[in-house]
């Protein structure tokens, strides 16, 4: 059904600044006016395959500290590049203000439409909405942050030699994933604020005081009844402010061997990796939002008549190798792909609010048949992350469509388990299955520094808090307890406990074995 | 709101520097797996680079991840066919199912070996590294007679071709600026206000005195304009050139090869291996290097490269035409004074009765004293090489050799049996001369 009949934007394959301008605003206005998305403002870059490489090799930042590591993938990703094993992304985007993304030079013009409605406006959208991206990255400042860490690193590498660097920036990447904070610290608050808060605090205080509270015993743990020892270890708790998630925080403030330029070196890696820490969480939604969004601005875009039947085949055909999910069985099976859930979800939300079942009433009473499927949408893009959306939003028919089922899988048992399907009884089950492995707290192992021997020799206590008695990989597990000897300077000693049970289920250190055993 | 940004024509090669470190770092590795291709691989395509396959022990990026054969949990996955609840399934072989095989190893490399392409330069560096052509520094500082002309900054004397007009004339600029010269549309201005005031036929007296002013004025700026000059003898600037001696960086290698009958496809692929791994040496050293194709059956010929190697031809052995015709080659277009100049001799030994002797003398009176370097490699059935490994025993020529050997640093041999042979002898031959550094 074409609306007004106009003449396409572009009609042959090549594009041109002038072209993508044109396009540009063609897009923004659905964008802005129909979806009613908020975008920063935007900077399209367009580069060689070679730049995108080289922005592949920096974990996609347009600037980035030397490591060889950051080499290493360049090797790989050349290689398979130069030999035709796997091809190049069309776009990177990047979480800024204004919001930075690459396109191909090779690209068609088609396709540099369809990847502007996708990281311009999609990403650009969820990156600007999303309650973790607000909370806990600075689009504005990340440009220059990311200049100032790569000045700083090369500056120490004149004064302090290059190896040393690369030491430390090798054991701080080695705890990357542990250097993030997973649990929202409140912005530290102004002073009037705080005031504010400690009188709003009294005034409830007095307004629900009740007499029965004073009547209640004291905890038996006073003071008193504690002996030494343990006296001393809460002493140390609150010295250290133990236990401590972040363990790059903690080497960063209390490292007894690091100098500081070492120390802002490790606070440079621990917030980069808490500046991707939301995109680890939002996998789905962020691609599910993209591709959402592109797919509904290049209907609209021909609906409108503003691009020609070929343009949208051409489109179609990559979307629809973009979202393709390939079933369990397939050697092309590589795990879930979260473009195809995130996408398949997003449309599914679009039908349970336009054209529900009694089904869907059922399980989704707030918006099913409400209509608003776009205000539903800006909603979940804002509010949840992946877990909580699969949560909240994977609905019977979609997990029958993709025929999802869960697999119970005990290492101790020879084989596995089916243990529910897309059937009545399964549906809960099955969902809360997918959730629970979007939930990286789950999923990246817990540890913690739980103490520390300041009077002895000086060893760190971690404790890695077991789920269902699933272990590190040994190997890389006493690799990184390498890295982290050099960072703190004496020897570490990691438990493993089950989180149930605090049974004990193995105990790792970097002291030498002799010695361990004489203990 | 926004910016199109063309960056097409920025630098390329951003990652160039974390390449570096990453090459650096399994140097150790790369090199051992570099120095080992040269025996599976035809040396021809060590030219274009290489695909390298290191372990990954060094260059590993260790984490904390859970080991997915441990514990118990749930894992959810489309595309059920006919599965039931409850329905037992066998474990898939190698790891869990599907999936964690590849999410374990981190990069998609864990245990693998890591695989990428070392660019042409970063391979022939690190196969030549520690390779040294002994004599070239010796020579090539002593004996310089090259010398090249270099521009070297602005001089205030000279020959007037090599007057420099822009520095000139910006000399003149301020030196004419600095004592205020008249400029010509001045002169001009006052010259017309003249020539205004002039053709009015009555004057007042201001006119009049303001005439004679102006006059005045004239014949100052004019004379003013005389005394300094537009161009004056010191703004002049010449063009200063330096002669620079120029190290000898242009090469000829004679390639000299035995083709009569007892030299088998192997042997000759075996010596074009060689040639081949020593022109590449050579042209990382040299801006410019030449090759002479010279072969010899009991006639010696320059022929191309093409009919070097692959043409057949057959007759007796008689090794001194090869060295005579170099000779030859080697008076009529490669100077000393210009050309540094080397030569392979690759050969199975044979020679026909008494020519050794000619070519001894060959070698002491007319071809040593000008080349850099001669290099004798001598082809060898590989039983004969594990008989007279490092023994002295051998044909012919190689005896004949021996005695050039002793007399002559700069000339060295060796026996190769297999192509896994050549890149060790070719190390000996060009090794480092610790004791020269």
């Amino acid at each position: 059904m074409i609306e007004e009949k106009t003449k396409p934007l572009f009609e042959r394959s090549e594009w041109t600044f002038d072209i993508m301008s044109e396009v540009y605003d063609a897009i923004e206005e659905i964008a802005h006016n129909e979806l009613h998305l908020d975008t920063y403002p935007n900077q399209i870059e367009v580069i060689s395959s070679e730049q995108m490489l080289d922005a592949y090799s920096s974990i996609g930042l347009p600037l980035m500290y030397k490591h060889w590591s950051f080499g290493k993938r360049f090797a790989r990703d050349e290689h398979s590049y130069r030999r035709g094993y796997s091809g190049l992304a069309y776009e990177i985007v990047i979480n800024s203000s204004p919001c930075i993304s690459y396109n191909m030079e090779d690209s068609s013009m088609a396709m540099q439409t369809l990847v502007m409605a996708h990281a311009a406006f999609g990403h650009n959208h969820f990156f600007k909405n999303n309650y973790l991206f607000k909370q806990w990255t600075d689009a504005e400042g990340i440009l220059e942050y990311l200049s100032f860490a790569r000045d700083y690193i090369a500056k120490c590498e004149e004064r302090y030699g290059i190896e040393r660097v690369e030491e430390i920036l090798d054991a701080a990447h080695a705890l990357m994933d542990q250097g993030v904070f997973r649990y929202r610290r409140p912005p530290k608050l102004s002073k009037e604020a705080l005031r504010k808060k400690v009188q709003e605090r009294e005034e409830y205080e007095e307004r629900s005081y009740n007499d029965l509270w004073r009547t209640v015993p004291a905890a038996r743990e006073t003071v008193a009844e504690l002996d030494e020892c343990e006296i001393e270890q809460k002493r140390r708790q609150e010295m250290f402010k133990l236990p401590e998630e972040n363990l790059l925080y903690f080497l960063e403030k209390n490292s007894p061997n690091l100098r500081t330029w070492e120390r802002e070196i490790l606070r440079i890696v621990r917030n980069i990796a808490q500046y991707f820490y939301p995109q680890k969480q939002t996998k789905v939604m962020n691609e599910g939002c993209a591709t959402f969004v592109h797919y509904t601005i290049m209907n609209r875009l021909y609906d409108k008549g503003l691009i020609s039947e070929g343009a949208l085949l051409e489109m179609l055909h990559s979307h629809t190798s973009v979202v393709f999910q390939p079933d369990f069985d397939d050697p092309r099976y590589n795990g879930i792909n979260p473009y195809a859930l995130g996408f398949n979800m997003m449309m599914d939300i679009k039908r349970i609010c336009m054209e529900p079942t009694d089904e869907d009433r059922d399980w989704f009473p707030a918006i099913a048949g409400n209509g608003e499927w776009r205000d539903t949408l800006l909603d979940a893009w804002a509010n949840y992350r992946d877990e909580s959306f699969i949560l909240q939003y994977l609905s019977p028919y979609l997990m029958r469509k993709m025929r999802l089922f869960s697999i119970a899988d005990d290492s101790k048992s020879p084989t596995l388990e089916v243990g529910a399907i897309h059937n009545k009884s399964g549906y809960r089950q099955v969902r809360n299955a997918l959730a629970e492995s979007y939930n990286l707290s789950l999923q990246e192992p817990d540890i913690q520094v739980v103490d520390v021997n300041i009077r002895g020799d000086r060893t760190l206590f971690l404790r890695h808090r077991c789920k269902n008695r699933i272990l590190l990989h040994e190997q890389t597990r006493n690799e990184v307890l390498k890295h982290l000897k050099l960072l703190w300077g004496y020897h570490i000693v990691l438990t493993g406990v089950e989180q149930e049970t605090n049974e004990e289920l193995y105990c790792a250190t970097t002291r030498p074995q002799k010695e361990e055993a004489v203990v | 709101m926004r910016y199109f940004v063309d960056r097409r024509e920025n630098p390329k090669g951003k990652s160039l520097g974390n390449r570096q470190r990453f090459v650096k770092r399994a140097r150790a590795r790369i090199k051992e797996v570099v120095d080992k291709s040269l025996k599976d691989r035809s040396i021809k395509d060590l030219a274009t680079g290489e695909k390298i396959t290191i372990p990954t022990k060094g260059i590993e990026e260790p984490k904390f991840f859970n080991d997915g054969r441990t514990g118990s949990k749930n894992r959810v996955f489309p595309g059920n066919k006919d599965f039931m609840p409850g329905d037992k399934i066998k474990r898939p072989e190698g790891g869990g199912a599907g999936g964690r095989g590849k999410q374990g190893s981190d990069d998609g490399e864990g245990q693998d070996d890591f695989s990428f392409t070392l660019t042409r330069d970063e391979f022939l560096d690190l196969f030549f590294e520690d390779l040294e052509l002994p004599d070239l520094v010796k020579k090539s500082l002593t004996d310089v007679r090259n010398f090249q002309t270099k521009h070297a900054g602005y001089r205030t004397s000279g020959t007037t071709s090599n007057i420099t007009l822009v520095r000139t004339m910006r000399q003149s600029l301020a030196r004419r600026t600095a004592l205020k010269r008249p400029k010509k549309s001045e002169i001009e201005e006052l010259e017309a206000e003249i020539a205004e005031l002039e053709a009015k036929s009555r004057l007042g007296v201001k006119q009049k005195e303001r005439l004679e002013e102006l006059k005045n004025l004239l014949i100052k700026k004019n004379r003013k304009r005389q005394v300094v000059g537009f161009i004056d003898p010191i703004d002049v600037r010449y063009h200063a050139f330096e002669k620079v001696p120029q190290p000898n960086s242009k090469a000829v290698m004679f390639c000299l090869m035995d083709v009569s009958g007892s030299m088998g496809e192997r042997e000759k692929d075996l010596a074009k291996r060689f040639f081949l791994l020593l022109h590449l040496f050579l042209d990382r050293r040299y801006e410019y290097t030449e090759i002479v194709f010279i072969r010899h059956t009991h006639i010696a010929q320059e022929v191309d490269e093409e009919t070097f190697f692959y043409g057949r031809e057959s007759g007796g052995t008689v090794v001194s035409r090869a060295l005579e015709e170099m000779k030859k080659i080697q008076r009529e277009r490669y100077p000393t004074d210009i050309w540094n100049i080397y030569a392979a001799q690759v050969s199975d030994g044979d020679n026909t009765t008494g020519d050794s002797g000619t070519c001894i003398s060959l070698l002491n009176n007319d071809i040593l004293p000008v080349v850099q370097y001669y290099t004798y490699i001598e082809v060898v059935d590989v039983q004969e090489m594990e008989i007279v490994r490092n023994g002295e025993g051998g044909s012919d020529l190689w005896k004949a050799y021996r005695q050039v050997r002793d007399g002559w640093p700069i000339f060295k041999m060796g026996k190769i049996s297999q192509p896994g042979d050549i890149y060790g002898v070719f190390r000996e031959l060009f090794a480092k001369d610790l004791k020269g550094a």
